[in-house]
């Protein structure tokens, strides 16, 4: 019978079928510090033990400093929670890669930079952008943190059966530098709304994912949850098997392996999605979201929309727009490129790469960041700020005025001391636009990493594709 | 877990569709390390003036409320962070049970976790609640909610179901299995 790739790795990971569910065993299980404490706290409590700490890896993420890391940690909470990962990683006995590491970064980031995301899989962790790994046909799935305690004591989780949900991109875009992954998956979600995905597992498919490099496929899946999905699945190449070939974690029969994700991991033609979205490519402009929620979003030409128009017809969704207007404080009517920023975050699991930091770059060269703008760079792991200065891109954007940091989620959510100050504005390549994200009071406008540098050197949004890039 | 039966309460209508969990518990209390003591921090964006000075156009800041086990909320409910706390959140501040006509997978799953009992209605019934000022009975068993007398009901997985109403052990109930898992894993490559 046909099947699609989620079925394959669905169904080769089935335990035991239940009541409608089937038990799911997990190949790697990533851990950090914020929604695991509690979790091991509960194995505490009732003498149970982690069952493959072997396949378990943590780092802490979420809330460390991205300043100098030789200094204490001034937050006492922050340095509870982190400590407390320390103790029950050790008393466990599980991999973590701390704030000290050479390999500590986001968890997304890291995971398939270790080579401990692999094609075929399952994957694990506390936190929604987990969907991240998909980008390696991992079929990776965010829970909360009783789930988390579940998996640590039985390596497996218990779940009902998604549903899939095929979206296929294609065409050429007119200019790749400028309209970036982040601009097709901001659109996609503009287009079926964040519960546009809820209940399934999307698999990208289509001409112009196929030539999307490892990383911008990462920031496509990355995003899947904020569609509402359970998850997000992009089939494996010849690029996903060269990514992976001889990074630490990657097991030492791969080539092995890979002969045998050739064949297999991929959807059979003739396999059925219980639904479809198709998008083209071709027209697609720089996203920039007005609203505090990622379906709120304009292209860069467009303007900040009225609600009914936003709305269209549905009385609820128009009083969301009004709210949303109200705490972004923006004025229908207003174009795009005429909002002013006071900061700008390049960073999270969605969009602190090398290949983010490097595009980001170019715009920035040889400029300098708008006077009344506060700029910084957090890239995504320890290894991408030592490959980013390697290349000399720390130099770019400190001698245009950018902060240069240390690696951690940072101001994507605000745990640590990065935080925006209320009524302040920021470009920020995020994931989430939602109301005190990035601060309490501090008003959110997601968009790629080259339409974040653009806004940090011009003080407003600007059209990137008017920009050489090449 | 506490077995979940029956519950009679008024509701707590929460007018807002997409509502994430960033609201639900802001990020700067997910730092501590126990899964008590969140619903001082419930919607707290919402609920207090800079300072800690509580808002008094905020639904949950009125006395009327004040006993109310069960939230009324709308489209899309619990989107975003997987963050568990927002269950715990609601959890702690006395909300028992959730209806809405959709909810988020992660936090539906969380809610069952923690002996919350999310409903899902159609939008008809929806408005219904959103208009009665009365106390309504949700009756896990029977699969109703009594609305002025009226009986409707509502579907629930049957696995959530048998845990809810038993305030079973998940982790305990998958180590059942244990000999199967040992199997799985001599014979999976990865």
């Amino acid at each position: 019978m046909s099947k699609t790739l989620f079925e394959k790795i669905w169904d080769s990971h089935i335990v035991v079928n239940e009541d409608g569910r089937s038990l799911l065993y997990v190949d790697r299980h990533l851990i950090h510090e914020v929604t695991s404490p509690q979790a091991f706290e509960g194995l505490r409590l009732n003498a149970r033990k982690v069952r493959r700490p072997d396949l378990t890896f943590a780092t802490m993420d979420h809330n460390v400093p991205t300043s100098d890391r030789t200094l204490p940690i001034l937050d006492q909470t922050s340095s509870v929670q982190i400590k407390a990962l320390e103790r029950n990683c050790k008393e466990f006995g599980i991999t973590l890669f701390d704030i000290h590491s050479p390999n500590q970064g986001i968890v997304h980031v890291i995971g398939p930079e270790l080579g401990i995301t692999l094609p075929g899989t399952t994957i694990v962790c506390g936190d929604s952008h987990t969907s991240t790994h998909g980008a390696f046909g991992s079929l990776a799935f965010g829970i909360g943190t009783s789930d988390v305690e579940h998996v640590l004591a039985t390596q497996c989780i218990m779940m009902e059966k998604p549903k899939t949900f095929e979206i296929k991109i294609q065409g050429k875009r007119k200019n790749p530098h400028a309209v970036t992954a982040k601009d097709i998956i901001l659109s996609i979600i503009r287009k079926i709304g964040t519960a546009g995905g809820t209940g399934t597992v999307i698999e990208y498919r289509g001409d112009t994912i196929s030539e999307l490099t490892m990383e911008q496929r990462m920031t496509i899946c990355n995003m899947s949850i904020e569609a509402g999905a359970r998850a997000g699945l992009i089939a494996p190449d010849e690029k996903t098997y060269q990514y992976l070939k001889g990074r630490k974690y990657t097991p030492n029969n791969y080539d092995e392996l890979v002969n045998d994700w050739r064949d297999n991991l991929k959807t059979d033609s003739g396999a059925k999605f219980d639904k479809s979205f198709t998008l083209s490519a071709e027209n697609i402009a720089p996203q920039v979201s007005w609203g505090t929620n990622p379906a709120m979003t304009d292209d860069v030409t467009g303007s900040v929309p009225f609600p009914d128009e936003y709305g269209k017809g549905n009385p609820e969704e128009v009083k969301g727009a009004t709210k949303a207007l109200q705490y972004m404080d923006l004025k229908p009517g207003t174009p795009i490129i005429d909002i002013v920023i006071d900061r700008v975050f390049i960073g999270s699991c969605t969009n602190a790469r090398l290949e983010d930091l490097i595009e980001a770059s170019k715009v920035v060269k040889g400029k300098k960041v708008a006077s009344k703008v506060r700029a910084m760079v957090v890239p995504g792991s320890q290894l991408v700020k030592k490959n980013a200065e390697e290349m000399g891109l720390d130099k770019i954007f400190k001698d245009a005025g950018f902060e240069w940091r240390e690696s951690g989620c940072s101001m994507c959510l605000g745990m640590n001391p990065d935080i925006l100050a209320a009524g302040e504005r920021c470009a920020s390549t995020s994931n989430r636009n939602f109301e005190g994200r990035q601060g309490s009071g501090g008003r959110t406008h997601l968009v790629s990493p080259v339409m974040a540098a653009a806004a940090a050197i011009n003080g407003h949004f600007v059209d990137v594709r008017e920009l050489d890039l090449n | 877990m506490e077995p979940f039966k029956k519950i009679k309460s008024i509701v707590t209508p929460l007018d807002k569709v997409n509502v994430d969990t960033d609201q639900i518990v802001p990020k700067q209390f997910l730092k501590l390390i126990q899964r008590t003591g969140f619903g001082q921090y419930l919607f707290y964006d919402w609920r207090y003036e800079q300072g800690g000075i509580p808002k008094t156009d905020f639904i949950l800041n009125d006395p009327e409320y004040k006993n109310s086990k069960i939230l009324l909320a709308r489209d899309n409910f619990g989107c975003g962070s997987s963050r568990e706390h927002a269950v715990w959140a609601l959890d702690d501040f006395g909300f028992k049970a959730i209806i809405s006509t959709s909810f988020a997978d992660i936090f539906y799953n969380n809610c069952f976790k923690n002996g919350i009992l999310p409903i899902r209605v159609s939008d008809e019934i929806l408005q219904k609640l959103f208009s009665t000022k009365s106390e309504i009975e949700v009756d896990l068993e029977d699969q109703t909610i009594m609305v002025n007398n009226t009986p409707v009901s509502f579907d629930i997985e049957p696995h959530w179901k048998k845990i809810l109403l038993e305030g079973l052990d998940d982790i305990a109930m998958t180590l059942q299995h244990a000999s199967q898992i040992t199997k799985y894993e001599r014979s999976h490559k990865i």
